[in-house]
């Protein structure tokens, strides 16, 4: 796409061929109204308020596609007329409870309303009863609604799910008086309006989706919010505190919504999560996991002493997991240069040997894409990642590219995910053989890659055979060849290559998502080295997911070693000594609400995050300070992180962190990538262990880690999570008690619950709930495990 | 959005910092300063007004108070009354929260809830005396008239908080049931003519 020159109004605004011109207006700062239009979701032309004049044509900005030399006229009489008509049949029957309403002036209902200055009313109709109705998390009032179908446009185009759609209303007509009365646009506006409302796609009670909660926050009225927030607070009493999602990688922009907590208690409090839904779509886990401070009531003095005490004096090791800062994870690299102290994480340490094989073959020390470039992207391919609940940003990037560039993908998991299948009809969802991801990457070489190393392409040729077919019948029989591909046998699914054409035509940009369940693979080394070589001999630009937020950070920061020593200090993690953001340590720790720093996100970027709420406690800076370091706040360590290993001296209070009209991250900075040297080595498929019964380390949707599980509007008691096929076969109910017995003896008795978002016969253990150990059927941190689960009587 | 506002850790937000005018630094400059605000003789005038005026005769302008009270003007500001609604008794105030957000001396609170019949419910109400100004702001933005000023200007008592809560705010039923709750005329109440300038909604009924 080429860089073109359109004029708007008199402005001359740089622009690409294609692009629409709501956005050119939007990203050179010039006001063009509209209700229904979603940045990087479909036109939908539900408000018609965008219509401007396009080389003396009348036009809707949404969708009129810039072309070089346009003249675009935002405003004339017309127009302004057509719009002002438009707004006032908006306001027809729209309840006066401004006063009450969720929206409080954050309006869009309101804003044009005064904005076209609509003071009074000629247009009328007769209303209907339109009952608000409960959606789980989400309540939605019909009587507010003015069906612009932003949520129905996010949920489709964005969140890839299309759990909302326009139904019947069943109000009455609209008389063919007002034809005559109100201009063309207006009543054609008005017609389609009075026909339709907003209902649950699948026409059941309640929303039966990832609860994402994008849908309440596109809304441009109060008609959906969160049912938890209705009437608790005003918009205007909530100071935005710009932070980054603290439970996943992605590290979206989230603001917390704060206010005191009532009359009676000044202290914060708060009250929700808000995002830019323009530009950075946000998860259910980031949106309603928010309140998972740890409250202090001041420093434990005591407890202090002695943790510093059992540190000088027994520590040897210390150990933590990836939900931590970039800065609390340079204090700890310090403490272990200072003091020779091993950094264990698990976590960490498997993302870092993945990232070193992959270089070792790719070139760079990191990967190539990001999820702006997956988006961008027209064809995808998942390997390795339960994406729907893993990444689910990572998910929407993948759904977006299908939707909006025409675009198609491959899913490769072994777990069926109805989900991840309604985002397109161009997506192929291949649920292929436990552990047979080294044939997948593969089988991605074999039919991408372009003057692949010679090795490699006889390894691959030696997969092919060519056997002769018949088709046809009778005398139109004929004998073809065939090029049969062993590789797809090795996976256990059916051949696609008859398919790959279709889903393969004008497709000219290509993105690969890697996940979770390749770091701990037994054969993760030769899979990182296989990643390596796709985005060395492929179009393909690669994004490997790192399993926590601050996976991506830690593991370039940290030196980490792979075995504890004798006496173990825990960071999050139940160890010897404890310091827990979950609160049950021997040391409270601010939990990363509390706490101001940087994430490194998926994106390669370092974004920052600001502390929504006080903490009265002991820092892990105040450790670092009692043992021999100078800082006074954790953040000092900002422009201290190593240069030479891709971050910037940048001090944390001039890291910008939102997204520009034009829709830039414009946040933290992007880490620098290394070129290293590289070799083409990698070993060739090895046998796999078939599993009988398989059993899988995820968590369900909205849940990542104990943090989510904190918040009052996740808690939850985690169980053992199957489809509805799985538990049909075992004649087993949701909710029936069961035995999951792994290798080595290890046993579990607990609940099995119904997941409607998987299927076929993987169930799924989680991780979030800290009462069931979930990881002892995963000893080496390999998602898969052969148990045998049985019903208890 | 602008960050600044985070990078000032050490003192709270919105604190505002005043430059005063320079204190004397050495004892010549004390003694110039005392020197020269004494010779001007401010207090001379004072003391020379009060004098007249003791020894005037027929000049008394004060009333027997407690006895005798003198008449509020109906735009007087004394403290706040929640009103009922005439027809219902039930509250008046929807929760909006407009008055908690317009008050200049931030001493409102309002703390509003979900109801059992699906409407915002007002839970708590204070207003804190302590720092009220009385400034009318509340009464004038309320949409339904809910707190208006009523002419009690007698709010001595023992307790600070006398007064700021909703009940003690709130008409009470007893009174209300007797009729004695008063229609305000002053700050914020619609003017005489406020009919006039309603322009009349179609309906299609």
């Amino acid at each position: 796409m080429s860089d073109i020159l359109v004029n708007i109004d008199g402005v001359e605004c740089k622009a690409k061929e294609g692009e629409f011109v709501l956005n050119i207006a939007r990203a050179n700062d010039i006001f063009i109204p509209a209700l229904c239009y979603l940045s990087n979701c479909s036109p939908t032309l539900a408000c018609r308020l965008c219509l401007v004049e396009v080389d003396g044509k009348r036009a809707y900005s949404c969708n009129a596609k810039a072309k070089d030399g346009m003249s675009i006229i935002t405003k004339n009489e017309e127009i302004e007329k057509e719009r002002k008509a438009i707004m006032e049949i908006y306001d027809v029957n729209h309840p006066l409870e401004c006063g009450v309403c969720d929206q409080s002036g954050e309006c869009e209902l309101q804003n044009y309303t005064m904005e076209m200055e609509i003071d009074s009313q000629s247009h009328s109709i007769a209303d209907m009863p339109r009952p608000a109705t409960d959606w789980g998390k989400i309540h939605y009032d019909p009587s507010l609604c003015i069906v612009c179908e932003r949520c129905v446009t996010v949920c489709k185009d964005m969140i890839g799910e299309s759990a909302l759609k326009t139904v019947k209303r069943g109000g009455p007509e609209l008389d063919k008086e007002w034809k005559e009365k109100t201009p063309k646009d207006a009543y054609a506006m008005w017609n389609k309006l009075q026909k339709s409302i907003i209902g649950v796609a699948s026409g059941a009670d309640t929303l039966e989706c990832t609860m994402c909660g994008e849908c309440s926050s596109v809304c441009p009225v109060g008609a959906l919010v969160s049912s938890d927030f209705q009437y608790k607070a005003n918009a205007w009493e909530l100071k935005k505190i710009p932070a980054a999602n603290p439970h996943s990688s992605d590290c979206s922009l989230i603001y917390y919504d704060v206010r005191h907590d009532n009359v009676t208690n000044s202290n914060d409090k708060i009250f929700r999560v808000s995002n830019d839904y323009s530009f950075g779509p946000i998860h259910g886990g980031a949106r309603y996991g928010y309140d998972f401070e740890n409250v202090v009531e001041g420093k434990d003095e005591e407890a202090f002493e002695k943790v510093i005490n059992t540190i000088k004096t027994k520590v040897d090791t210390i150990e933590f997991n990836s939900f931590i800062t970039n800065e609390e994870a340079l204090i700890l690299q310090k403490l272990k240069d200072k003091y020779g102290y091993k950094l264990v994480n698990d976590d960490a340490y498997a993302y870092k040997k993945f990232l070193d094989n992959f270089a070792s073959t790719s070139g760079e020390n990191l990967y190539s894409g990001d999820l702006k470039s997956v988006q961008k992207s027209n064809f995808v391919i998942s390997v390795g990642t339960a994406i729907k609940t893993d990444s689910p940003n990572a998910g929407y990037a993948f759904n977006n590219a299908l939707s909006m560039n025409k675009g198609a993908g491959l899913y490769f998991h072994p777990v069926a995910d109805p989900i991840v299948d309604g985002y397109s009809k161009n997506l192929l969802s291949l649920n292929h053989k436990v552990g047979a991801e080294e044939a997948v990457l593969y089988l991605i070489l074999d039919i991408f890659g372009k003057n692949l190393p010679i090795e490699t392409a006889d390894y691959l040729k030696s997969f092919h055979t060519t056997c002769k077919q018949t088709v046809g019948e009778g005398e139109e029989a004929k004998e073809i060849e065939v090029d049969e591909n062993s590789l797809f046998e090795i996976l256990g699914i059916d051949d696609f290559s008859e398919k790959l054409p279709k889903l393969l035509a004008k497709k000219d940009s290509f993105s690969l998502i890697a996940g979770e369940d390749l770091y701990n693979h037994s054969k993760s080394k030769n899979l990182a080295k296989l990643l390596g070589l796709i985005q060395k001999y492929t179009d393909f630009s690669v994004v490997i997911i790192p399993s926590q937020t601050n996976t991506l950070g830690v593991s370039i920061i940290c030196d980490l070693n792979k075995n504890r020593g004798e006496f173990t200090l825990g960071y999050n993690v139940k160890a010897d000594v404890t310091l827990s953001a979950l609160g049950k340590g021997d040391l409270d720790m601010p939990a990363l609400n509390q706490q101001e720093g940087t994430f490194t996100s998926m994106n390669k970027r370092v974004v920052p995050t600001n502390a929504a709420l006080p903490y009265n406690g002991y820092c892990l800076n105040d450790i670092a300070n009692e043992l021999g370091f100078d800082a006074e706040f954790t953040i000092d360590y900002t422009a201290e992180l190593p240069t030479r290993r891709g971050f910037k001296a940048v001090a944390f209070d001039s890291l910008p962190n939102e997204f520009t009209r034009a829709g830039v991250e414009n946040r933290g900075y992007l880490l620098s990538s290394k070129i290293v040297t590289c070799k083409d080595e990698v070993d060739e498929i090895s046998e796999t262990k078939a599993m009988n019964s398989p059993l899988y380390l995820a968590n369900p949707v909205q849940q990542f880690s104990a943090f989510t599980n904190r918040a009052h509007q996740l808690n939850e008691a985690g169980s053992l999570y199957a489809s509805s096929e799985f538990l049909e076969k075992r004649e087993l109910k949701s909710g029936d008690m069961v035995v999951v017995e792994g290798s080595g003896g290890v046993k579990l008795t607990l609940r099995v619950e119904v997941d409607l978002m998987i299927s076929g016969d993987i169930p799924y253990l989680p991780t979030f709930d800290t009462k069931l150990n979930a990881k002892q059927f995963f000893p080496n941190g390999y998602r898969f495990a052969d148990v045998s689960i049985k019903g208890v009587k | 959005m602008s960050l600044e506002q985070f990078s000032k850790r050490d003192v709270a937000p919105g604190y505002i910092f005043y430059n005063a005018e320079e204190r004397p630094q050495s004892g010549w400059e004390f003694f110039k300063r005392g020197f020269s605000r004494a010779i001007k003789g401010e207090l001379l005038v004072g003391l020379k007004i009060v004098l007249v005026e003791m020894f005037k005769r027929g000049n008394t302008h004060t009333v027997s108070y407690p006895q005798e009270k003198l008449a509020i003007g109906p735009r007087y500001r004394a403290i706040h009354k929640l009103l009922r609604l005439q027809e219902s008794g039930s509250d008046r105030c929807i929760g909006c929260g407009l008055c908690e957000k317009i008050c200049i001396s931030n001493c409102i609170r309002i703390e509003t809830k979900l109801d059992k019949n699906s409407r915002k419910e007002v839970s708590q109400y204070t207003i804190n005396f302590g720092r009220c100004i009385f400034c009318g702001y509340c009464a004038e933005v309320c949409p339904e008239l809910a707190i208006v000023h009523s002419s009690d200007y007698e709010n001595a008592s023992e307790q600070r908080a006398h007064y700021g809560l909703r009940e003690d705010m709130l008409t009470p039923l007893d009174e209300f049931k007797a009729n004695k709750q008063q229609e305000f005329p002053g700050f914020g109440a619609l003017s005489d003519d406020a009919d006039s300038f309603v322009k009349k909604t179609p309906l299609a009924y």
